[in-house]
Formats: C-alpha cells, sequence, structure tokens
C-alpha cells in the first residue's frame, strides 16, 4: 500500500487529521515523545497535523538530526491534498476521513475518541481493522500502534458499489432491469 | 326522578359517539396497516412513467454516499429531482449542484428544469436546549409540511441523520389520508455496523420505509425486514 517501504521520496509525511472536531487526546498523543520517536524509527520525517477546534497546541519543529520535523494547522480546504502527498495518514474515526483515505490508498490508523457520548463510529473503524484495511488505535495505544505495524500486511480496500441498490430500486417501482 | 328518563337518552348519545369514535379509530387503523402492506411489496404496474423523486441530503458522510447511489440512479426515470439538506448544512446543496449541472451540460438542458434544491429548518441543533427546542421542532413540522405539500414526490430516498424524519412521516401521513402515495426507500449509513441509527430504528419500527438497506450483513440478520445490498463506499 502507499509508497511504504520505498525510499523513492526522502520526504515521508505521517499526516494526522480530527475534522471538524476537537479530538486534544489524539494530538497530544502524536505529540507526544514516544510517538514522535516511532514515527522517525519507522522512517518518517515529518508530521503535519490538522487540529481541527483543538486547545492543545502541539511544538512546531524544524527537524533533522535524529528528529520529526513537526508542522500543524486548524482547517484547510483541500484535505484531500495533504491525504494525498502523506506516506501514512492518522485520523479520528469519522466515515468520511476514512473512505477518503482507503480510497486514495495510503496506510491507515484510526484513532477513537473515546470523550463521545454516541461512540458508534468505533464499529466502523473496528470492522474495517478486522478485515485488515487500516489499524485501529485509541490514544493511549496509538505509541504500541506505530511500533508493531507492518503495512505491507494492510489489505487494499476496494471501492464499494450502488448498483445494486439501485436495482433494487428500480424494480420495486416495477422499471425493467437494463 | 326523572333521572330514569334522562340517563337512557344520554347514555345512547353517548355510546352512540362512542361507537362513531370506534368504528373512525378502526377505520384508520386498517388505512394504516392497508399502506403499510402495501407499502412494503413491489409495484405491480409495467412500464411506469418517470417519478418524482425527494433526495434529504444528510451532511458529510451521509451525503456522499447518497450520491453515489445518486450517480448509478437512471436520471431519465428519476425526475424531475428535489433536494433537500438542513438549512445549516451549505456544502450538500453545493456538491448535489455540482453533479445535476454536469448532467445538464451533458443532456443539454437547464438544471432549473431537472432539478430543485431546498432547505429545511432543523428541529434541533446540537446543543440547543430542550425547552427551546419544542418550539422549533414545531417550526421544523411545518416547514417540513409546507415543503411535502409543494414536491408532492412519488419516491422519497434518504439516508439518515434525523432531517429526513419530519418528511417521511409527512409522506406516510399523505399515503394514510390518500393524498399522495409515495414509496420510501432509507439507506442505512455505512458506519452503521452493529446496529441502527436512531432514524433507521425509527422508520423500521414504525414500518415508514418501505425498503430499508444495511450495508454490512450483520446488521441484516439482526433487522431481519431490511434488505442487505453491500458497501456504497
Amino acid at each position: 500500500m502507499g509508497d511504504n517501504g520505498a525510499n523513492t521520496k526522502f520526504r515521508r509525511v505521517a499526516f494526522v487529521t480530527v475534522g471538524t472536531t476537537c479530538f486534544d487526546a489524539l494530538v497530544r498523543a502524536v505529540d507526544s515523545q514516544t510517538v514522535k520517536q516511532e514515527l522517525f524509527t519507522k522512517g518518517y520525517t515529518h508530521l503535519l497535523i490538522q487540529m481541527g477546534r483543538g486547545l492543545y497546541i502541539p511544538t512546531k519543529s524544524e527537524g533533522g538530526d535524529g528528529s520529526l520535523a513537526v508542522d500543524y494547522f486548524t482547517f484547510s480546504s483541500s484535505i484531500a491534498d495533504h491525504l494525498r502527498s502523506a506516506s501514512l495518514v492518522i485520523s479520528h474515526a469519522g466515515s468520511g476521513s476514512i473512505f477518503e483515505t482507503l480510497q486514495l490508498g495510503k496506510p491507515l490508523i484510526v484513532v477513537v475518541n473515546e470523550d463521545l457520548m454516541d461512540n458508534h463510529q468505533s464499529e466502523l473503524a473496528e470492522e474495517l481493522a478486522e478485515s485488515k484495511h487500516l489499524y485501529y488505535a485509541r490514544p493511549q495505544t496509538l505509541n504500541q500502534t506505530v511500533a508493531d505495524m507492518d503495512l505491507k500486511s494492510l489489505v487494499p480496500y476496494s471501492p464499494g458499489d450502488a448498483t445494486p441498490v439501485a436495482k433494487i430500486i428500480n424494480r420495486f417501482l416495477s422499471f425493467p432491469d437494463d | 326522578m326523572d333521572k330514569g328518563n334522562a340517563c337512557p337518552y344520554a347514555s345512547m348519545a353517548s355510546s352512540v359517539t362512542f361507537c362513531c369514535a370506534i368504528f373512525a379509530i378502526t377505520l384508520v387503523i386498517i388505512r394504516i396497516f392497508y399502506v403499510i402492506y402495501w407499502g412494503s411489496r413491489p409495484h405491480r404496474t409495467r412500464a411506469p412513467q418517470p417519478v418524482s423523486t425527494l433526495i434529504v441530503l444528510g451532511s458529510g458522510g451521509h451525503t456522499a454516499e447518497m450520491l453515489n447511489l445518486l450517480s448509478v440512479l437512471q436520471k431519465d426515470r428519476f425526475t424531475p429531482r428535489f433536494y433537500i439538506a438542513a438549512a445549516t448544512d451549505n456544502m450538500s446543496l453545493q456538491k448535489a449542484r455540482l453533479l445535476e449541472n454536469s448532467l445538464a451540460d451533458e443532456n443539454g438542458v437547464q438544471t432549473s428544469e431537472t432539478a430543485q434544491f431546498m432547505q429545511i429548518y432543523r428541529s434541533r441543533e446540537v446543543g440547543q436546549s430542550y425547552i427551546t427546542s419544542v418550539w422549533t421542532t414545531l417550526i421544523a413540522m411545518m416547514h417540513a409540511l409546507w415543503l411535502m405539500m409543494k414536491i408532492r414526490p412519488q419516491v422519497i430516498l434518504c439516508n439518515g441523520p434525523g432531517t429526513c424524519i419530519p418528511l417521511c412521516a409527512i409522506a406516510f401521513l399523505f399515503k394514510v389520508l390518500g393524498i399522495r402515495w409515495s414509496s420510501i426507500f432509507y439507506v442505512e449509513s455505512i458506519a452503521r455496523v452493529r446496529r441502527l441509527s436512531l432514524s433507521g430504528l425509527l422508520l423500521y419500527k414504525l414500518r415508514m420505509a418501505d425498503q430499508l438497506f444495511v450495508q454490512w450483513p450483520q446488521l441484516q440478520r439482526k433487522y431481519p425486514r431490511a434488505t442487505y445490498v453491500g458497501r456504497l463506499m
């Protein structure tokens, strides 16, 4: 998946996205020394954080000599561009972010926000993790997930298909099949 | 005492009213069962005309899934199309407009001939207090009623969240009252793997959706009247 393992690019970005929410626990976790060290060991050179409405501000860093370059922003109209140029995506559990990343074929770690009241979001992430389309973590276990992950073992996601629904709707309304 | 004379008339009058009420309620219940029974059965007429279609756009991921479904539906059958999104959601209608404009360009027609875009008040915004939401729910219901009287769709496509509930309830009421027969299709979001969303559950339990689609097999096992259709995303 992605350009994992290939040394074609000097720049290997781990992109973190929290969507429109605030998810300080995730931003704090990726900004921790242990996670940054694990990411660096795995060969990532840059850490870019989309922090949304969060209050916790990560520490910016220029990188070089044995450490990650760290940068952050709150919102961007073109998350898609950041996803496209990333080598690894660490995302909140929103279905929009998940499918956008999977359809770009990028390795993905989904971190579930345990502070959310209605936490149905973890259902989707767990299900997709079970079929090995992504890794699933909690903020406290992210460093372990990064350390243990083997991106080659991830199964590429094949996009879904709406034609079965369309067919049933057509039949129901007694439109002839094409 | 004249109590003995007055009482039979009074009790007769009240029992007549009572019987009438029972009769009316029975009729309504029979009609509701009729609507539920025939609503969930495929149409039998051949070669139907194009159907006016209401598409309720949820927001974010919901809208993305709905537009995926629309991209494979035959536009000459599902026409004209009416799009409704929450008044606080600016992105969804914009995305629908983009889709409709590219369709119109292909066929050399104006978008305004084939599609209309509307916004609806939400009954409750995130974080709104429950006391004020009684009032806003009333306004939202009236607004939904007004929109539905204008559109009177034959087909309703929705996939949550709550925006679609007042519209579906009114569509169901129209069916019971014989104002307009419509088919309500609900596609549960791909994010729901183990349990239906509140909107999905309401439409399922109250049997307001004529067809309820789910995208995961384990959901279909839990809710047997739902139809498993595989992933849309």
